[in-house]
């Protein structure tokens, strides 16, 4: 196993230092078989996605698990969970352990499957979540993501009986009576398009409904993908009281708005939909205060002809794994330890994967990577990895600031020089 | 002039003048023997419809033959396009038949725009969705002009499911931008919220059409869907007429000069009474004349023709 010595690198932002990786763990000494230029360069802790959509099995089209593994090794990631509305759905230890071996397969990131809360993911009836959890994938994160688990019982049921097994309910918090036909954040725009609102409060009703049921029976809950200033303060009064609730937000949601929309264009069209700026505005604020805990990227690939259509006949879901770590960066600027911990050791406790969100330091795993704060990319959608690259990122043109230069595996590097090794 | 015509947020007030204007020389053309123009001679408008709707079809049909275009209707139903062809690749069709303007109704907001970006030639909206359908606002605005004699300074009551209706938002922005006033009246879950706000800030909301006729020049009805009810917008079709209906006793406390409109089609003795819709102050069956007259307009100055 080559060993590498990463000259002048820039841990965390701190003064420039030489760093060794040997036999996957970072290792003392001052000497490796290959040495990397890393002047200018900085290292954080490899990103962990609790939020990535890889599509396979059944929609191979869009993106398999190479594919969106080769997207988040270029975007900095070391693991990321993949969601379970695949078709199958990912509802049984078969499936999960499908996802897992092909992540492995792959050997481009750790690829954690997240299993479903409900057979098929309609919402009627558990599926086992024991035998998932004990499959060879390790399952721990549940999610119906892209349904609501709206039934209320049921909800409760799924947060009590994962506690067995230390698991959490990542929610997707979609009132669905409050949605239905829902094409766009209901509100000024929304009214001007003539497209139907996805109001904010089929959010917040949601959010504010399981955190008391978490406490009530005393579990933990998750909530994906938060997007607006509502269900921000309802995350804070929830863990003021000590409620066990962590919550996502994802880099478009921090970054974009609803006026998007204008376009009709449906590369704007996302689930929940790009808010307002002012929910933009509380986003931020709540990530830096750790009201919002993550950022994960529910990086949603889709094949060309689900998005260059009409607006209404879209799927909602645009790529993110490449351009994450860029827009938190624009986003929060250099807080480098703050990057890391929204995007690697809080996401990684969350899951409780170990080996992941580690800090640098001798004999702990090497998983990072490398990041050129300096530079200033725009994206060009042909340059992405993903396979629906081409019409599903709503940053083209857009400039951004950071390049990720280098992404370390257990030490082996799955990103050099700003490319994928394999 | 402008390119496409998709929302009626394309029109600033000179240019929207300038339709009406050539609208009316259209309509002169109406009284004469030859009705025909030679104007588009040699230029393709197609009819893309997406949704049933006759009267609209037939009025742009009957705009571009009177300007001596060639016209092709394209409907959804026993074409490629039931067979599930994407816009995109109908859009891609036309253009390699080379049409000069392509008239698009389709059920999905937004898919004019759409459908610009893959054509060179012209777009035009003939509804779209519950977004717009900014040539029944031109014809609803040529209406009111020639009965009334000037749009500055109107009072307009749109009076139903404002919600759903391409009408209302076409008419708000069109009717603003030439100086009229609007007062979107209905239940108050069939007013968008913010609507002043999205549409312009000078639009007023009342849920009492009572209180608001006694001050309109123009009150215009918009068919209400029955199914709405389904949907718990409102009770009741008999609540809804007995709260937002137009009856011979609400259309006495209008004044004098006003006029009552409807785009059509109507559901008499919802939204509108027989009475009412058929009485002198209505100008229903002129609106569809109008129509005609104002669509030609569009046609003509979107393709090139001089004023």
């Amino acid at each position: 196993m080559t060993s590498y010595l990463l000259r002048g690198v820039s841990v965390l932002g701190a003064p420039p230092s030489d760093l060794v990786l040997r036999d996957g763990v970072i290792a003392g000494g001052a000497t490796a078989d290959q040495v990397i230029d890393a002047e200018g360069l900085v290292a954080l802790p490899g990103l962990v996605d609790l939020h990535t959509h890889l599509r396979e099995p059944g929609r191979e089209d869009a993106e398999t698990v190479e594919t969106g593994s080769r997207a988040a090794a270029l975007g900095g990631y070391t693991a990321v969970f993949a969601m379970a509305n695949t078709s199958p759905v990912a509802d049984t230890a078969g499936v999960v352990e499908q996802v897992w071996r092909l992540g492995r397969e792959a050997g481009l990131v750790d690829v954690q499957p997240i299993g479903a809360v409900t057979v098929g993911l309609a919402g009627q009836q558990l599926a086992e979540l024991g035998a998932m959890a004990t499959s060879a994938a390790g399952v721990r994160i549940f999610s119906d993501d892209g349904h609501c688990v709206a039934d209320p019982r049921l909800m409760r049921r799924a947060l009590e009986y994962v506690k067995a097994f230390d698991g959490i309910i990542a929610q997707h918090a979609e009132e669905p009576r409050l949605t239905e036909g829902a094409q766009m954040h209901e509100g000024e725009v929304s009214t001007r398009l003539g497209l139907t609102g996805w109001p904010a409060v089929a959010e917040e009703a949601i959010i504010a409904r399981d955190v008391l049921l978490a406490e009530h029976v005393g579990s933990r809950l998750h909530v994906c993908h938060v997007s607006t200033a509502g269900s921000v303060e309802v995350l804070r009064q929830a863990k003021a009281r000590g409620v066990r609730v962590t919550a996502e937000v994802t880099p478009h949601h921090l970054l974009l708005t609803d006026e998007l929309a204008a376009s009709y264009d449906p590369v704007y069209k996302v689930n929940p939909p790009l808010r307002t700026a002012s929910d933009v505005h509380a986003l931020r604020e709540a990530l830096v205060e750790g009201v919002i805990d993550i950022v994960a990227t529910d990086h949603a690939p889709h094949a060309v002809e689900d998005k260059e259509c009409e607006w209404a006949y879209a799927r909602p879901g645009m790529v993110g794994l490449e351009t994450a770590l860029p827009v938190v960066l624009s986003v929060l600027g250099e807080r480098w330890d703050l990057i890391a911990e929204r995007m690697s050791r809080t996401p990684a406790r969350i899951a409780g994967l170990t080996g992941h969100g580690t800090d640098l330091s001798v004999g702990s795993p090497a998983n990072l990577t490398l990041v050129d704060p300096s530079a200033r990319r725009v994206v060009d959608p042909s340059e992405l990895a993903s396979r629906s690259r081409s019409r599903n990122t709503p940053y083209a043109g857009t400039t951004l600031p950071g390049r990720i230069v280098a992404t370390f595996l257990r030490g082996e590097p799955t990103v050099l020089d700003g490319k994928a090794v394999k | 002039m402008i390119k496409h015509l998709r929302s009626a947020a394309d029109l600033d007030a000179p240019t929207a003048t300038l339709i009406l204007d050539t609208a009316a020389e259209m309509a002169a053309l109406a009284g004469r023997e030859v009705k025909k123009l030679p104007t588009l001679r040699g230029r393709t408008v197609v009819n893309l419809f997406y949704e049933d709707s006759t009267r609209t079809r037939i009025s742009f049909e009957a705009a571009a033959k009177r300007l001596s275009a060639d016209v092709i209707n394209f409907s959804a139903k026993g074409s490629s396009v039931s067979k599930g062809e994407s816009l995109k690749d109908t859009a891609l069709t036309l253009q390699a038949m080379g049409a000069d303007a392509v008239v698009i109704r389709h059920p999905a907001s937004g898919a004019p725009h759409r459908l610009a970006a893959w054509v060179d030639g012209s777009v035009v909206n003939a509804g779209d969705g519950t977004h717009e359908h900014p040539t029944q606002a031109l014809l609803d605005a040529y209406t009111m002009r020639s009965r009334l004699g000037r749009l500055d300074g109107l009072r307009v009551a749109i009076v139903g499911d404002v919600l759903h209706s391409r009408v209302a938002r076409s008419n708000v922005l069109l009717l603003t931008t030439l100086g009229a006033q609007v007062t979107l009246v209905g239940p108050p879950t069939l007013i968008p919220l913010d609507v002043s706000a999205a549409l312009s800030p000078s639009t007023k909301v009342s849920y009492d059409l009572d209180s608001v006729l006694p001050d309109m020049d123009v009150v215009m009805m918009l068919r209400v869907q029955t199914e709405r009810m389904q949907d718990s917008y409102f009770p009741s079709a008999r609540e809804y007429s007995r709260r937002y209906g137009l009856d011979l006793a609400r259309m006495r406390k209008l004044p004098e000069h006003a006029i009552v409109m409807h785009p059509g089609p109507m559901n008499r003795g919802m939204e509108i009474t027989p009475e009412v819709a058929d009485s002198s102050r209505s100008t229903i069956v002129e609106q569809v004349a109008n129509g005609v007259s104002a669509r030609m307009a569009v046609l003509y100055l979107l393709l090139g023709g001089k004023a």
